[in-house]
């Protein structure tokens, strides 16, 4: 029994992963949806985030005591990363429930749920970039090899998403409180987590931000684009949380995977 | 060769949050719904109590029973939605379900999106819809109204363009919750006869209906559902 359910799982997920045509296309039409009658779409959001990183640089670089060249992009950089982070944490949690109509009525693997709620928010995030773009013709990055891996820490972001993604989605479907508390918790992590503050800023007390597995997540985008290092400690927390995440997951998903269209 | 097998199949839904004495009173009092049971300490209501039936080609069922009897949740496990909790169902062919012909739709998308949506949801991919879309325009009578977002439609004319591409494909399995009637008198005329059409083609088609005319015009057996448990199964013209 717990094999069968077990290969229903992993069934789930690979045929899922492999329908290209369906999750891109559900993520597109949600962005569509809500930008429809709108001109500039997800550009305004975008606007919006370079208006206020555009202000807060300056700002929190003389609160912070930061020297502006190297803590201007450092916000930047953070901001644009954090937010793609939290709104995919956000949105994972209701990811099962925002598709109540398509998992009720057929047999559409669920893993194509959360796909939808990654490929939307890696979407965004393209859109975002632009902020980066503008930022990098002040601020130059460093050229070199590192900045290759870029694209690979946004697939590495994208790959924890899944595993966290299809936890908290059946963990919310299940228990509806929860996504009120993630969402408070990711509100108190932006200010735990070095978005608008560096990690050096700590001084001997920078170990901390090496506990913090969001810290990870945006140093692995973070530290090629600022000064072209390799973070191979984030990198190894990274690739790390991936492997437990899904060592995890893939046993819990089996379990409950055909509960969920009971429960949303 | 479709060909489905149903084996004891048991399906429980559990009620979540509620207050567990008077909900329950209530529920028992009322004349229809399923069989409620506590399991633990939550409430469930028991939609499908040990079904057990066996389908093969040309069978044309019609499912009947009361409101709540598990007509639709036994709709909705032949279409893979929910795995029963104790027992096992085994569907062998391309399933169609009509239980809702606009899923996946969208009210801002233009009716030739749609068409690609909905295509997505039935589980074909754009290239699959490509050649049939010219077809589906046609047979919906939407015309140029075809590139103009959905919310500008009538409710007619958005179900017309939800039964056109609903109905564009054959399948060998055939799942409908009452018959589908769309449109004025004229296309209504059309639309039976490509449902017919539909049906004719399907290797096996489950029908739920309370309009026994309705199914003895289109099936040939009868499977009566009540509480949850599958009370008999009859031959029409026997």
């Amino acid at each position: 029994m717990n094999a069968q359910r077990l290969a229903k799982a992993t069934r789930d997920l690979r045929v899922g992963i492999l329908s290209v045509h369906v999750w891109p296309t559900l993520a597109w039409q949600e962005i569509r949806q809500r930008y429809r009658r709108s001109v500039l779409g997800p550009f305004w959001l975008t606007i919006s985030i370079g208006v206020m990183i555009a202000g807060m640089g300056p700002l929190y670089s003389r609160l912070l005591g930061q020297d502006t060249a190297s803590y201007f992009p450092h916000l930047a950089v953070s901001f644009i990363v954090w937010l793609l982070l939290a709104s995919l944490i956000n949105e994972a949690c209701t990811c099962f429930m925002s598709a109540e109509g398509l998992i009720k009525e057929g047999r559409m693997p669920l893993t194509v749920h959360v796909l939808r709620v990654i490929w939307k928010n890696l979407i965004i995030f393209a859109h975002h970039s632009l902020i980066l773009v503008i930022l990098f013709m002040f601020y130059p990055p460093p050229l070199g090899w590192g900045l290759l891996l870029v694209p690979l820490a946004i697939f590495a972001i994208a790959v924890n998403a899944l595993w966290a993604g299809l936890f908290l989605g059946m963990l919310c479907a299940r228990f509806r409180d929860i996504p009120l508390i993630i969402q408070s918790i990711v509100q108190v992590m932006f200010f735990l987590t070095p978005v608008l503050w560096t990690p050096g800023s700590l001084g001997r007390h920078a170990w901390a931000a090496q506990w913090n597995p969001l810290n990870h997540l945006l140093e692995i985008v973070r530290a090629p684009l600022l000064d072209g290092r390799v973070p191979l400690l984030s990198w190894a927390a990274v690739l790390g949380m991936a492997l437990v995440g899904f060592a995890f997951v893939v046993p819990v998903f089996a379990r409950f995977r055909a509960r969920i269209a009971y429960w949303v | 060769m479709a060909h489905v097998t149903a084996q004891d199949v048991f399906v429980d839904f559990p009620i979540y949050g509620a207050q567990s004495r008077s909900f329950k009173k209530a529920l028992f009092r009322a004349a229809t719904g399923g069989l409620i049971a506590r399991d633990h300490d939550r409430i469930v209501v028991r939609a499908l109590n040990g079904v057990s039936f066996e389908l093969r080609d040309g069978d044309r069922i019609g499912l009947v029973g009361h409101n709540g009897s598990g007509k639709s949740t036994l709709l909705r496990v032949l279409a893979g939605a929910y795995e029963p909790v104790r027992g096992t169902v085994a569907v062998d062919g391309r399933v169609a379900s009509m239980l809702n012909i606009r899923l996946g739709m969208e009210e801002e998308a233009t009716g030739y999106e749609n068409i690609y949506l909905r295509g997505v949801v039935m589980g074909f991919r754009p290239s699959e819809m490509k050649p049939l879309v010219d077809e589906i325009i046609a047979f919906s009578e939407l015309g140029d109204y075809i590139h103009m977002p959905m919310r500008t439609y009538s409710s007619g004319m958005a179900m017309r363009l939800a039964f056109a591409v609903s109905t564009c494909v054959s399948a060998e399995i055939l799942l409908m919750d009452e018959w589908l009637s769309v449109g004025d008198a004229e296309f209504s005329e059309k639309a039976r006869k490509r449902l017919n059409d539909l049906v004719g083609q399907a290797k096996i088609l489950v029908l739920a209906s309370h309009d026994e005319s309705l199914i003895e015009a289109n099936c040939n057996k009868i499977m009566r559902l009540s509480h949850g448990e599958l009370t008999s199964t009859e031959v029409i013209g026997s």
